[in-house]
């Protein structure tokens, strides 16, 4: 019984993959579940592994070992047309005009013309650009393709949206316009991966997320939960005081020196010491403008996790 | 299979939508015309007469040199230095001085003129000169000259197929003529082609397009894909060009048969019979030397239907095999200019076969002509111009056999290397790492 909740719940199920090249495992005993309607942060430095699994849910190549699960079911041809993929290499055909590209996209994915045409028609008033439908993709600029690319991935409405550095080649507004339509499929039920290195984003957007390092899984599971598994037991406080006394009782980092005599200091607290104790400390000692737990960013964890794998 | 028609579309409309494409096959036709044209008005002759004075002071040459459609001959009376100071004054291109020792001395014959003269001139004028010395002679050791007439007898050869339809009338001639021209369209479509099946995947590559489209379409599919649409392409052009060379020469026809009617009223009614489906041997009279009639007559006793029928076949065999191979090339590079060092082996044989076609043109039954056009890589061409010759049905259906199969087998290689190769950027690639991948799990 529990096993059919956990099917219902994750849009992707990876099961012990690994893949191998002739001359490096990309990919050793990486077990990741993905849950329905999550924003999932697949994250990882160069190389580690993450295009490697990409392509292989979106069946470009396949694994050497394991499986993978798609809404329960072993992945097969039938599901391509429920996934969209926008690689990190961007490309369109050149020669071909907008319009007519976009309309082979869609009916590769399964769409009949028809349908395609009309999910056209809206995403082309939506993003504002019905004058390129007769334009060659080479008359149109970086950000202008990525934008095209962009519809061509989610236009036949697919159940998992696979976006590698989505955000990469968008100037600030078009960035935004394309974060929100994110938003906005995530609330329509669609699930989305993240591939991506930049911390903000993940910070930002992500709900779930998954390391991958030399190959193997370091960590995954709810971003809460691994900020909380991350947690140093770190306070900062911001005073104007003398705080020497109290070093026999806390561990004391002085971070830096602030505006108008103030100063930041870390200060360490035990497993089982608590917040309020340590105020009532510093309250007689200095005046506090500012006081707040280290709550862990993820690049510090990210950072964390990576240098903790030893060199192989 | 429906992604594969997609493709197939795609790859077809975007190429047949092209400028190029509408040039090359308004292009053909019209150079093929423009040929044919020109090869019909070399057959009648050059319109325009020229006149040629003859200085004879032998007195041996007196009308001898029979005036043609072309060439007119005025005999002088006066010294060769008046004759040749009245020459250029003169309408006449050249002029012909035989001294009176012509007999003793056959080389101090001169022909004067304002420009060279042509060969052919030349030749009529030598091929004169000698008959009559050569009488001379004869006749001074006793041969009269209807001795003469008599031992003279002229063999016109007929080659005449021998096959289960009977006797029919073949020339070797247009054989030839036949056999080459099929072969170097094949060769010159497998070339085409071929590279731009390469050129397409090279682009889908460098452009990054194809990992979008592989995440919806099998690789194998989309190499498929493409080469069938290309290969329609091909087929559109031929048709085409067919059509159109078609209803051109028909209309070239009417136009030189007019003019020919002016000219020589034989070679014009001979042509309208040719048309009318005649064969040229059964023309009464056996006026059959006229060379125009000849070619079409000879043409028209050969098996047209199993020879266009092969075409096609060896088209896309040929093409099938080798752009398959020329894919694999495209997918292993990333640009254009990398291709240079898989294009090698590649080339080699398609070249290889377009000169042995000059061998077998000449020995089309002979133990090369043989291998060559049983071994896939070399009989898409070499089999098109045995064809024209008569092949027995076995060694067509062994070639055929062993080329379906030869495709396969590329096909099947191709698509190894494509499906590591299009997703390997930045990397030059060894001969070593191809046969890696050909044999990755």
């Amino acid at each position: 019984m529990s096993q059919t909740v956990s099917i219902n719940m994750n849009i992707i199920e990876v099961r012990n993959v690994t893949k191998e090249y002739s001359n490096h495992v990309a990919l050793d005993d990486v077990s990741i579940n993905i849950p329905k309607g999550c924003i999932f942060g697949l994250l990882g430095p160069n190389g580690a592994g993450k295009t490697s699994l990409i392509r292989i849910i979106n069946q470009i190549t396949g694994p050497d070992k394991g499986e993978i699960l798609f809404d329960g079911q072993h992945l097969n041809q039938s599901h391509i047309s429920r996934i969209g993929y926008l690689p990190e290499e961007r490309g369109l055909y050149k020669k071909m005009k907008v319009g007519e590209q976009l309309l082979y996209l869609a009916q590769l994915k399964g769409l009949s013309q028809k349908q395609a045409m009309d999910k056209l028609k809206t995403w082309f008033i939506k993003f504002d650009i019905k004058t390129w439908w007769d334009k060659s993709v080479s008359d149109l600029s970086k950000g202008m393709q990525q934008k095209v690319q962009f519809v061509s991935t989610v236009l036949h409405e697919p159940d998992l949206i696979i976006l590698d550095e989505p955000f990469s080649g968008f100037d600030p507004i078009n960035a935004n316009l394309i974060r929100d339509e994110i938003l906005e499929l995530k609330q329509k039920g669609s699930t989305i991966i993240f591939s991506t290195h930049r911390m903000e984003t993940v910070e930002e957007l992500c709900d779930n997320i998954a390391l991958i390092h030399k190959a193997k899984k370091v960590l995954d599971g709810p971003k809460k939960l691994i900020k909380e598994q991350f947690k140093t037991h770190t306070y900062f406080v911001e005073y104007k005081g003398d705080l020497s006394e109290l070093e026999n009782v806390y561990a004391l980092t002085p971070e830096k020196e602030l505006d108008n005599g103030f100063r930041r200091t870390n200060i360490h607290l035990g497993e089982n010491a608590s917040p309020n104790d340590l105020l009532r400390d510093l309250l007689p000692k200095a005046e506090i403008r500012s006081f707040g737990e280290n709550i862990p960013s993820m690049s510090d964890i990210f950072m964390r996790s990576v240098n903790e794998v030893p060199e192989a | 299979m429906r992604n594969i028609f997609l493709v197939i579309r795609r790859e077809y409309l975007v190429r047949v939508k092209k400028k190029s494409f509408l040039i090359m096959t308004l292009l053909g036709p019209l150079l093929f015309v423009a040929f044919y044209a020109t090869v019909f008005w070399v057959a009648l002759g050059s319109v325009d007469t020229k006149t040629v004075q003859v200085l004879d002071e032998s007195g041996l040459f007196r009308n001898e040199f029979k005036d043609s459609e072309t060439l007119k001959f005025a005999y002088l009376d006066s010294s060769i230095d008046s004759a040749k100071a009245k020459f250029k004054s003169s309408e006449a291109n050249a002029l012909v001085y035989i001294p009176k020792n012509v007999i003793k001395e056959p080389k101090s014959v001169r022909i004067y003129a304002a420009k060279n003269v042509s060969m052919d001139l030349k030749s009529e004028i030598e091929k004169v000169i000698e008959k009559e010395i050569e009488d001379i002679k004869l006749g001074e050791a006793g041969i009269t000259h209807k001795i003469l007439e008599d031992s003279r007898v002229n063999v016109n050869s007929e080659t005449i197929s021998l096959s289960e339809e009977g006797e029919k009338t073949s020339s070797s001639g247009a054989a030839t003529v036949i056999g080459g021209i099929c072969a170097f369209l094949i060769y010159m479509s497998v070339f085409i082609y071929g590279t731009q099946v390469m050129r397409g995947i090279t682009e889908e590559k460098t452009s990054r397009i194809v990992e979008v489209i592989i995440s919806s379409v099998k690789p194998f599919h989309l190499m498929l894909g493409k080469i069938i649409g290309v290969a329609l392409v091909g087929l559109t052009q031929f048709v085409l060009w067919i059509l159109l060379t078609t209803a051109l020469t028909s209309a070239t026809s009417v136009v030189l048969n007019n003019k020919m009617s002016e000219q020589s009223p034989e070679v014009a009614l001979e042509m309208q019979k040719m048309q009318n489906g005649m064969p040229a041997s059964n023309m009464p009279g056996g006026n059959v030397e006229n060379p125009v009639a000849e070619v079409l007559g000879a043409v028209s006793s050969l098996n047209l239907p199993l020879i266009l029928g092969c075409f096609l076949f060896y088209y896309l065999g040929g093409y099938l095999l080798y752009s398959a191979l020329f894919g694999a090339v495209g997918a292993a590079v990333d640009n254009d200019a990398d291709t240079q060092q898989f294009m090698l082996p590649i080339t080699l044989p398609i070249i290889f076969s377009f000169v042995f076609a000059q061998f077998v043109l000449r020995d089309p039954d002979g133990t090369l002509a043989f291998w060559t056009s049983i071994i896939p890589f070399t009989s898409p061409i070499i089999m098109m111009v045995r064809i024209p010759f008569g092949v027995p049905a076995w060694e067509i259906a062994l070639s055929m056999f062993l080329l379906v199969l030869g495709f396969m087998g590329t096909t099947w290689l191709a698509a190894r290397i494509y499906r590591v190769g299009i997703l390997m950027y930045g990397k030059k690639v060894s001969y070593k790492e191809l046969a890696k991948w050909i044999f990755y799990k």
